[in-house]
């Protein structure tokens, strides 16, 4: 019998602000301890906490992307979460409840099937809290309250993935959209966007099952294996004849398995309630209106203009818009080419992503600009050089040779465009290759192919491919 | 709605108060005062109120995104009981 796996994944994107959410410390990552943890982050008596406009500013701009004017709250309340820890000194932890700032919303993702919608229940504003550091302490932690008071978005969606795929390309659509809005850094490493998965199996068209809560998986491939082996193990514990209960549990990448972290008997009593040092957060229509003029194209509306305007296919529409960088690369390519939309997103996906990823680079860290780039394939819509030949000069520009124009002069790679010429060099083809005309007129089509090499060897590799094509099929057909 | 006297040890667990029988007896008494009055209160009529978040009817004003504080992190672990490499140092918890 089948079962069917259902996700909802909640995630924490830090927003990348300079000072905290309810104190002016910096949020710099990597500082030594504790040198930027100020009064009201270390809870001494008598502080009160102020709430940062660039965090409340980059969950609107979430908002806004994710839903538009209407899933952003006019009226949001700030709430204490009570639990003990020594990383969080206040006993406390400031969070959203009832009413957070965002309600509802969605996030397109493609999976193999197409286009799917996942459903956002909320998104809330929160402060991250410290870290503790377990080891070689004599028997006692040391806790570094750097990171309490970072201003966190907690982004939770409905349990709308039936996959671990499907789960992953929502999490890296969510991820692309955070950074491509430039609210949070999504440095995964360094713990700027982090997932936790609620994993149920169950009959199709049955209830939920009793779902699994998987913390903190801060890899898109922890992420995948985690909810493979929960899935393996739920599904494997109930087919014996077991139940799941309801708990929460930690992925150990060591040994690919998760493990019981607490059920949910010893599940926390939060008791949240109204923080009564922080008022109501207002936003007005004006603020809404503000934001939403400065934010930037969106991805999803990105690619549907590059299917319709520029007929590229979903798949290149969609790598190009997989992050703002690229996009910004492609458009800016296009613009100095003046359209070439098609061979501009061909070079992009293929040779030069191509050529970053064997060097281990960023596009940012490209050697190759989007004007350069341009310049080499205007030489190609020029008909200066074969798009073969092109693709040494792509070469030679990597590795700093200079400007394509340059390189192809430098080296004679123009290609023979004149038809005096390759009418010469083709009928020495056709001479010395009588064997292979012979077949082509009886039908072997490949042998055309063979004619065509032996014409490019023949130009070493400058003839114009079309024109050599043209001339060759001229010459076959008397 | 009554508190129990196991409820009544239950919150004083979560706050982490140490309570002795006696104190949680009389605690129970004070509470339900206090329940009875919301008992009271609860028997006014709120049909389309809406519930305020904060005693003040006024909003939330908000801070430019700035750092204004500075390292004062010797000045604070004065205090604290225990330090090293500039990390506080408490007993361990794991979770």
């Amino acid at each position: 019998m089948d079962w069917e796996t259902v996700i909802g994944i909640e995630t924490h994107a830090q927003l990348s602000t300079v000072s905290k959410i309810f104190s002016g410390a910096a949020t710099q990552f990597g500082a030594p301890p504790n040198v930027q943890a100020c009064a009201v982050d270390i809870a001494l008596p008598g502080v009160l906490p102020v709430l940062n406009k660039g965090a409340v500013e980059r969950a609107i701009r979430f908002g806004l992307a994710v839903g538009g004017p209407e899933v952003i709250s006019r009226r949001s309340v700030f709430a204490r979460k009570n639990y003990f820890y020594p990383d969080l000194p206040k006993g406390y932890q400031i969070s959203q409840f009832e009413l957070p700032i965002v309600t509802g919303g969605a996030i397109s993702i493609l999976t193999q099937d197409g286009e799917k919608t996942v459903r956002l229940t909320r998104a809330h504003l929160e402060e991250d809290a410290g870290k503790s550091l377990h080891e070689d302490f004599h028997g006692m932690s040391g806790i570094d309250l750097n990171r309490a008071g970072t201003p966190l978005l907690e982004i939770v969606s409905e349990p709308d993935m039936r996959s671990a795929e499907e789960a992953v390309a929502y999490a890296k659509a969510l991820h692309a959209l955070v950074r491509w809005i430039g609210i949070c850094d999504g440095n995964m490493q360094e713990g700027s966007f982090r997932c936790d998965a609620n994993v149920s199996v169950r009959r199709p068209g049955a209830a939920l099952g009793t779902r699994r809560e998987i913390k903190n998986l801060n890899s898109f491939r922890f992420l995948q294996q985690a909810i493979e082996y929960e899935v393996r193990w739920q599904i494997e514990t109930l087919q014996d004849g077991g139940s799941i209960q309801q708990a929460t549990v930690l992925f150990d990448p060591d040994t690919g398995q998760t493990r019981m972290m607490r059920t949910k008997e010893d599940a926390h009593d939060y008791r949240y309630f109204p923080d009564p040092d922080l008022l109501p957060l207002v936003v007005s229509d004006e603020t809404i209106e503000q934001i939403r003029c400065e934010l930037p194209e969106l991805p999803q509306a990105k690619r549907e203009r590059y299917i319709r305007d520029h007929q590229l296919s979903a798949y290149d529409a969609g790598v190009l818009t997989s992050s703002r960088e690229v996009a910004d690369y492609y458009e800016d390519l296009v613009k100095a080419l003046g359209g070439g939309h098609k061979l501009a997103a061909s070079w992009i996906t293929g040779e030069f992503f191509g050529a970053l990823k064997r060097a281990g680079l960023e596009i940012s860290q490209s050697p190759i600009g989007s004007r350069q780039l341009a310049g080499l394939l205007q030489q190609i819509l020029d008909a200066v050089i074969s798009g073969k030949t092109a693709k040494d000069v792509f070469d030679a520009m990597w590795n700093g040779e200079g400007e394509a124009a340059a390189i192809i002069e430098a080296k004679g790679l123009k290609q023979i465009s004149d038809a005096g010429e390759l009418e010469r060099v083709i009928d020495g083809v056709l001479a010395a290759n009588q064997k292979s005309v012979e077949e082509y007129r009886a039908g072997k089509e490949k042998a055309f192919n063979a004619l065509v090499g032996q014409a490019m060897k023949a130009t070493r590799g400058k003839g114009n491919p079309a024109q050599i094509n043209e001339i060759l099929k001229k010459k076959l057909a008397r | 709605m009554p508190l129990s006297l196991p409820q009544v040890k239950r919150v004083a667990w979560l706050a982490r108060i140490e309570i002795t029988d006696a104190e949680a007896a009389a605690a129970q008494g004070h509470l339900n005062d206090i329940f009875r009055l919301i008992e009271q209160m609860q028997s006014v009529d709120t049909e389309g109120v809406a519930p305020m978040a904060h005693g003040q009817d006024v909003v939330q004003r908000l801070r430019e995104d700035r750092v204004t504080e500075s390292d004062q992190h010797t000045l604070y672990q004065a205090i604290a009981p225990q330090v090293e490499d500039g990390l506080y140092l408490v007993p361990k918890v794991i979770e």
